[in-house]
């Protein structure tokens, strides 16, 4: 883990940090990233792994720290939307960027985004370390139309390993949040 | 990982003038104090593994040059900005009509996730996934010259049978650039010294004796775009990929295939091979025993005899000599079936 100070302020109103100046290379940086819809602002060293800040620097332990080597696919995360892997980005180009990790998908009256129920309504783990990823991963794959079949499922969720071998469950649960978010 | 300066410059003058200024004139890119990072896939990878120790980490992902993230169609080309992300390629369907070989060569690549965050400059830049590279306590001529090679005599399975030397049998794993050695691409250059553009071809270097002196760039040299000139033969191409797994592996054997087809005869055939070769590897004898004959499966495979001819396999790599031609054979056959 990085030896950063962490100077963490959690707030709801914009709480203005300046950004790194881009012609002043230093060794820690001050930044400003919005994870969930809200805007923390940290304190980190370089080396900070955008992982390890959701996980250590700001306490979001449910993106998990699989193979760290981009791999294993259990850190990932959405990045503007887009699926990717939150141990292969330093936080620090995080920067201005909007995170959505697995605490962010439930709605603000407490129900489960359809791919969260689909995984329990099919039973698509076993122990779970990988869910998370698995989850951000298939909302990914759905979002980017290659959910249309089991075949084009597997094929593009391939970046994401289940050690527990729940593959079969994983793709039923992927094509019913596939065709309940069409209906929606 | 080592400790490194962050900076996200503004554009492409301001981060050649940095890294000029932190790096020294001769430095080797990979070696040099200043590194540039875009999608970080590879770079962030070896920096964790302590294989690159940049002390001043450059991120071009602010870079202000809208043609940087522009992809632009003519009759006559592709033209690819160096930040645009491999998916965003691999998904387009006019470049996978017009030129399907580029689309599939990145689609088949890496996971979804990593074809999210990777860009084209740096996808060809990719260092090699050799274990002994990758494991900083062995003796490697690449990471550490003059220390040894530890593959030579080691476990290779995975290292190449082509363009190897007594000092380095690392593979180049990338894709894309079967394609684009196939297809006779460009690559634009701008550095110090002003802008160059270079022929695909020449960006990198076999290992020979210095495995360290992996492309033809300098360390303050940033790759802005890759130009892929279109012909009869773009629409009739293809990418097969061998490996371990049905996906998301690195190739054991992998072949870019374009034709240009009279009938069943073949005007120009243009071949590149992946997983077996140090460099991104243009298989010239297969395409020079293709031209002006009859496309078949007796011809196929004097192509394939002709294409790993110089072979020179080692302990644990002999397989892929049978793979790779047989790969081939697969993919020149079924890009003359194609419907183009």
């Amino acid at each position: 883990m990085s030896d950063a100070k962490t100077l963490l302020t959690k707030s709801t109103e914009a709480v203005e940090v300046p950004p790194t100046k881009s012609s002043e290379p230093r060794e820690f940086s001050a930044l400003s990233i919005r994870v969930n819809r809200q805007t923390y602002n940290l304190a980190l060293d370089n080396r900070t792994s955008l992982l390890d800040a959701l996980r250590d620097h700001i306490g979001l332990t449910g993106t998990k720290k699989g193979c760290d080597h981009g791999q294993c696919g259990a850190c990932t995360v959405l990045i503007d939307g887009e699926r990717v892997l939150s141990c292969l980005i330093f936080a620090v180009m995080a920067q201005g960027r909007d995170i959505t990790t697995i605490e962010g998908l439930v709605s603000s009256d407490g129900s489960l985004h359809p791919m969260q129920q689909a995984f329990i309504d099919h039973d698509a783990f076993q122990c779970g370390y990988c869910t998370p990823g698995q989850i951000l991963s298939a909302i990914g794959c759905v979002d980017e139309g290659h959910a249309g079949s089991a075949d084009s499922i597997r094929e593009y969720m391939s970046g994401n390993l289940c050690r527990c071998a729940a593959y079969p469950n994983i793709v039923d649960a992927i094509m019913q949040a596939r065709d309940e978010t069409r209906k929606a | 990982m080592h400790r490194f300066n962050y900076a996200r410059p503004e554009n492409l003058s301001s981060a050649i003038a940095l890294a000029s200024k932190f790096s020294g004139n001769d430095d080797l890119p990979t070696e040099a104090g200043t590194q540039f990072i875009a999608g970080g896939t590879n770079l962030a990878d070896y920096m964790k593994l302590g294989v690159a120790r940049p002390k001043y980490l450059l991120d071009l992902n602010g870079l202000v040059e809208a043609s940087l993230r522009q992809i632009k169609i003519t009759d006559r080309s592709i033209r690819f900005g160096a930040l645009v992300r491999m998916s965003e390629v691999a998904e387009r369907e006019d470049i996978k009509s017009h030129c399907p070989v580029v689309a599939e060569s990145l689609q088949l690549a890496a996971s979804g996730q990593l074809r999210n965050m990777a860009s084209l400059g740096g996808n060809v830049l990719q260092r090699t996934r050799c274990e002994y590279f990758r494991e900083i306590s062995w003796p490697c001529n690449k990471r550490k010259p003059g220390s040894g090679c530890s593959a030579i005599n080691g476990f290779n399975r995975q290292h190449a049978v082509l363009g190897t030397s007594d000092a380095c049998i690392a593979t180049y794993h990338g894709d894309f650039a079967q394609a684009l050695i196939a297809l006779d691409a460009t690559v634009d250059i701008e550095g110090r010294r002003g802008s160059r553009a270079l022929p695909f071809a020449y960006l990198h270097r076999l290992p020979g004796k210095t495995p360290n002196v992996e492309t033809d760039l300098a360390a303050d040299e940033i790759i802005t775009a890759i130009e892929v000139p279109l012909g009869p033969w773009s629409r009739r191409s293809r990418y097969l990929k061998i490996r371990d797994r049905q996906s998301y592996a690195f190739a054991l054997a992998s072949a870019a295939v374009a034709l240009d087809m009279d009938g069943n005869t073949v005007r120009q055939a243009r071949i590149a091979l992946g997983g077996v070769a140090t460099v991104p590897w243009r298989a010239s004898p297969a395409e020079a025993v293709l031209k002006d004959k009859v496309l078949d499966e007796a011809t196929a495979n004097e192509a394939a005899e002709a294409a790993f001819e110089d072979a020179k396999p080692l302990a644990f790599n002999r397989f892929k000599i049978p793979l790779g031609k047989t790969t081939l054979m697969r993919a020149l056959l079924e890009t003359r079936d194609m419907k183009a």
